[in-house]
């Protein structure tokens, strides 16, 4: 306790650079996912070639991908984008299902109905299918987030540091203090996240209650 | 000469190939942790998520636990068990073994659930014994969750396999984080398409038996249609 309070602002830089590593791979796999997963559950004979690309990336084992991007990318090793690409990667992979799913969801005749009263193939987007679609897609989110929270800390084995920075110092110094810190730091992120997301999707579908599901962690 | 062709020399290198430090031991190593693991979870989250989907007994907390599991950081959890019981084989091995755990329970008592109530009450009215419903009628159909969740502790184990060599733990990782130790990136690059491959592998080897589980339903309800 007495080296939590010594040292908090060390922990809390960690914890603003955790939570950053781990948002902008959830924003930019939930925007890539979303026209890729509508496309999917378009075209059927497509979805499923588009679906086992997705679970072919999310099978890749994490830190093997931190270490291969760099040569892909041109990056180096230390760089947090390799991190925030492979992540973005695998959310992406995981919302691809959901999104396809959730579009799957919408009713046809709902879809009839709003042709048949004159929507825009973009206004029947935005306005029927995105919001009818939004349980199942919260659904997938919340996984993604818990799973992306837990895998930033894997970064820091190549040294782009976050709240597993605290895991990597404390094995070194045989800390256990600073790793249980860490856990708990991590598994606060998860679930201060998990609850935007649901008081997220309470504002901006009040008419339904919220799903819930599972996923990966390495 | 660029990384990507230091790369397959390394991996093609014959002096790799060999001993104890050789690709061949390392991948060996790999494995047998592996299975180790998911075999020692699957005693213990089997029976017990078998159990949770046929009596619907402590289903909350079942999902409750493997729910909140998945959001502990593996790499937390790795330091933390092995500071407190040293270096060796027992530290990376509990840690591969809790984690393979939820994948497991969550597959059985998923499987079961997904069978349909009105098949386990015929073969309840047929005077079939508990065991029987469970052994001859749940447990077939529920294999392809069964094997799904088989699948998924696999996949896990063999990247947290990996994670574990940087507290010591043999197998494929040794490479990853040997090699970025000393800045040998054709090893640490071979190294991570070794392991990208063998979860590949194995992920394809898993996706036909959760296929042939899948034949194997089919062929139970064309039974019982019959």
């Amino acid at each position: 306790m007495t080296w939590f309070l010594d040292n908090f602002a060390y922990v809390w830089e960690l914890t603003v650079k955790h939570l950053v590593l781990s948002v902008i791979p959830l924003v930019v796999g939930f925007v890539v996912a979303l026209p890729i997963g509508w496309f999917a559950s378009r075209h059927r004979r497509l979805r499923g070639s588009v679906l086992s690309v997705g679970s072919l990336i999310y099978t890749i084992p994490s830190l093997p991908l931190f270490l291969v991007l760099p040569s892909i990318m041109g990056t180096k090793i230390l760089d947090p984008l390799n991190v925030i690409v492979a992540l973005s990667l695998y959310a992406a992979a995981v919302m691809v299902r959901s999104a396809s799913d959730a579009f799957d969801s919408v009713p046809a005749e709902v879809l009839d109905a709003s042709k048949a009263t004159g929507f825009s193939e973009a206004r029947s987007f935005f306005r029927v299918q995105l919001p009818l679609a939004g349980p199942v897609l919260l659904a997938g989110l919340r996984v993604v987030s818990v799973s992306t929270v837990s895998l930033v800390s894997i970064g820091a084995l190549v040294g782009v540091s976050s709240l597993g920075s605290l895991f990597t110092d404390g094995s070194r110094r045989d800390f256990g203090t600073e790793i249980i810190i860490g856990i708990i730091g991590v598994v606060l992120i998860a679930l201060v996240l998990d609850t935007l997301l649901v008081l997220a999707a309470r504002l901006l579908m009040p008419w339904r209650s919220v799903v819930r599901s599972s996923g990966r962690s390495v | 000469m660029s990384v990507a062709s230091e790369t397959v020399d390394w991996l093609t290198d014959s002096a790799n190939w060999s001993g104890d430090e050789g690709i061949p031991h390392r991948l060996l190593e790999h494995v047998y942790y592996t299975g180790l693991a998911v075999g020692i979870a699957a005693l213990v989250a089997v029976p017990l998520g078998l159990w949770i989907g046929h009596t619907g007994r402590f289903r909350n907390v079942a999902i409750l636990v493997t729910g909140s599991m998945r959001a502990l950081p593996t790499l937390g959890v790795l330091s933390l068990v092995a500071i407190y019981s040293g270096i060796g084989l027992t530290a990376p091995l509990v840690a591969l073994i809790v984690l393979a755990i939820p994948p497991l329970l969550a597959g059985a008592y998923s499987g079961i659930e997904s069978v349909d109530p009105r098949t386990v009450d015929a073969a309840r009215a047929m005077g079939m014994t508990e065991w029987q419903v469970l052994l001859r009628v749940e447990v077939p159909l529920a294999l392809p969750l069964l094997v799904g969740g088989v699948r998924s502790a696999v996949l896990q184990v063999v990247a947290t396999a990996t994670v574990a060599a940087y507290i010591s733990l043999g197998g494929l990782g040794r490479y990853l984080i040997d090699g970025l130790a000393i800045r040998d990136y054709p090893q640490m690059l071979g190294g991570s398409v070794l392991v990208i491959g063998l979860a590949l592998v194995l992920d394809g080897v898993f996706a036909s038996i959760q296929h042939l589980a899948l034949g194997e339903r089919s062929r139970v309800e064309a039974a019982r249609r019959t």
